[in-house]
């Protein structure tokens, strides 16, 4: 059967950098660190002091404050997203046939802050079970999805994946997959994750994940050089308007680029540590090209998983070369997580639209905060280090890896490359 | 007002999102006050906190209104 073609029409980001797409992309392009003292709770106790917060979002301004409190934050971002993409895509809910639109959200964890607030509250009284009733349907990672669903009145396939820092990815390969079989016009995607709570904080510390560059929380986040001591939690959303080529077409649709192929695969090696030579890395980069029917030296840019830690930066690098061979050393890769932090379930969505934003501008954004070279990684490859490079970008590719040893990845094409 | 009166309106505005001048005696927690079924679940366990009582459901089955609580409360907190 043939396939149709995918393409994307619209875009929203809430990211610790900028609010909106705009302002995300200038900041990337300038290299601007989102990370600072966590405000959110006293983390004083805590090993990690900092993450990279949302800031300045009064989500009043997107839902009233009656519907709002029904939301954990993490649906909360997901609605001041999707409101920004569907309007950016100019679609008109009258005309498009809803039966046929669908929304396929990830989100690593789902309302985190919650069930916390919801099992404190629990653990303070005398035993009796005052839970409230909001609670599952806040707490439920899947109510993102559906409250989207109901805000548009998208009636089509609706669900949320759920596989860790891939989970956003995951969504959009699947969106994708629904577009291209013909079961769906167009999808709402993308992802949302606001795990900058206590539990959040306090259980990534304990696996040793984070960070705990206490004195210089905008330079902690340093993927790729030799003193990087762990990724810095971040937090936020992005909304990605996938469809049909034709349907967008049919409507005048603004085209950013064409989604051409999405790859999936699993380690099986551990629930946390990365492959040491990368096995899953490599076979996710490469069924990800064959979906795309490219060869490798068509890839312009790579936004890398790159979190900042000490193993899983070693091993992309190493599947980098092992996929690209003697290209590796003429495309650009970046990790943008140097300077959004890491978004969790909500970062294949971020990292998605700066892959689409990096071909509209034909400009690298950064892996900034490089100060020491690490003899683990070959100096040939260009991690486009400190600042943003202009270079023709026709084609990226995105690439997230979750716990779970889950990997996803999407590749972008400019529409007239 | 009494102030179990007071705070049963203060708890309603601040659950339900409505102004105080709505918060009258006969109005209907689902068909003036926007509430649905949830919302009045909500209501009832927010009132069990403030006046620390247990409100069974057969009881509650019967607080509808402001005034119904309100009645409900002054009848049976602080006992």
């Amino acid at each position: 059967m043939t396939f149709k073609r995918v393409v994307v029409t619209g875009l929203g980001a809430l990211t610790p950098i900028g609010n909106n797409v705009s302002t995300y992309w200038t900041n990337l392009a300038a290299g601007v660190s989102g990370a600072g003292p966590i405000t959110k709770f006293d983390a004083s106790k805590f090993r990690t002091q900092f993450a990279c917060e949302v800031k300045g979002l009064d989500v009043n301004e997107f839902i009233p404050r009656q519907e709002a409190r029904k939301m954990d934050p993490f649906a909360q971002y997901a609605i001041v997203v999707a409101d920004e993409a569907v309007k950016d895509a100019g679609l008109n809910l009258e005309s498009i046939d809803l039966d046929r639109a669908g929304v396929i959200w990830g989100s690593g964890i789902g309302g985190l802050k919650t069930f916390e607030d919801e099992v404190k509250n629990y653990a303070r009284g005398d035993g009796t079970p005052r839970i409230n009733p909001f609670f599952i349907p806040k707490m439920i990672a899947d109510s993102a999805s559906g409250l989207l669903s109901i805000r548009y009145g998208f009636r089509g396939v609706n669900y949320v994946t759920v596989s860790a820092c891939a989970s956003a990815t995951n969504a959009m390969v699947d969106a994708f997959n629904y577009i291209r079989l013909g079961r769906l016009k167009l999808a709402i995607t993308g992802g949302s994750e606001a795990a900058v709570t206590e539990a959040g904080i306090g259980g990534f510390n304990a696996l040793r994940a984070l960070s705990e560059r206490n004195d210089s929380p905008e330079t902690a986040s340093r993927p790729f050089d030799k003193d990087r001591d762990g990724f810095v939690l971040g937090e936020g959303a992005g909304a990605i308007i996938l469809e049909e080529y034709e349907h967008a077409k049919a409507r005048g649709a603004k085209i950013y680029a064409e989604l051409i192929g999405g790859g999936m695969s699993s380690d099986a090696y551990h629930i946390t540590a990365p492959h040491p030579e990368g096995a899953g890395a490599i076979s996710v980069m490469k069924d990800a090209l064959d979906d795309a029917g490219i060869p490798a030296e068509a890839v312009d840019y790579i936004n890398v998983h790159g979190t900042s830690t000490p193993l899983g930066d070693v091993s992309e690098a190493l599947a980098i070369e092992k996929v690209f061979g003697d290209h590796a050393y003429k495309l650009n890769i970046s990790s943008t997580k140097s300077m959004t932090g890491h978004l969790l379930g909500a970062a294949g969505a971020v990292e998605a639209i700066a892959c689409l934003m990096a071909m509209q501008h034909d400009t690298v954004p950064p892996t900034i905060n490089h100060f020491t070279d690490d003899e683990e990684f070959n100096p040939q490859l260009n991690f486009t280090f400190n600042t943003a490079q202009q270079r023709p970008v026709n084609v990226a590719l995105s690439n997230t890896f979750g716990f779970g040893g889950h990997n996803v990845s999407v590749i972008f094409r400019k529409l007239d490359a | 007002m009494s102030e179990i009166a007071q705070k049963v309106k203060n708890i309603i505005v601040e659950k339900l999102g409505v102004e105080e001048s709505e918060v009258t005696p006969e109005a209907s927690f689902t068909n003036d006050l926007g509430a649905d079924s949830l919302d009045t679940v909500e209501l009832i366990m927010e009132f069990e906190k403030e006046f620390n009582i247990s409100i069974p459901d057969d009881q509650a089955e019967n607080i509808g209104t402001v005034g119904q609580a309100i009645t409900y409360l002054e009848e049976n907190a602080g006992k």
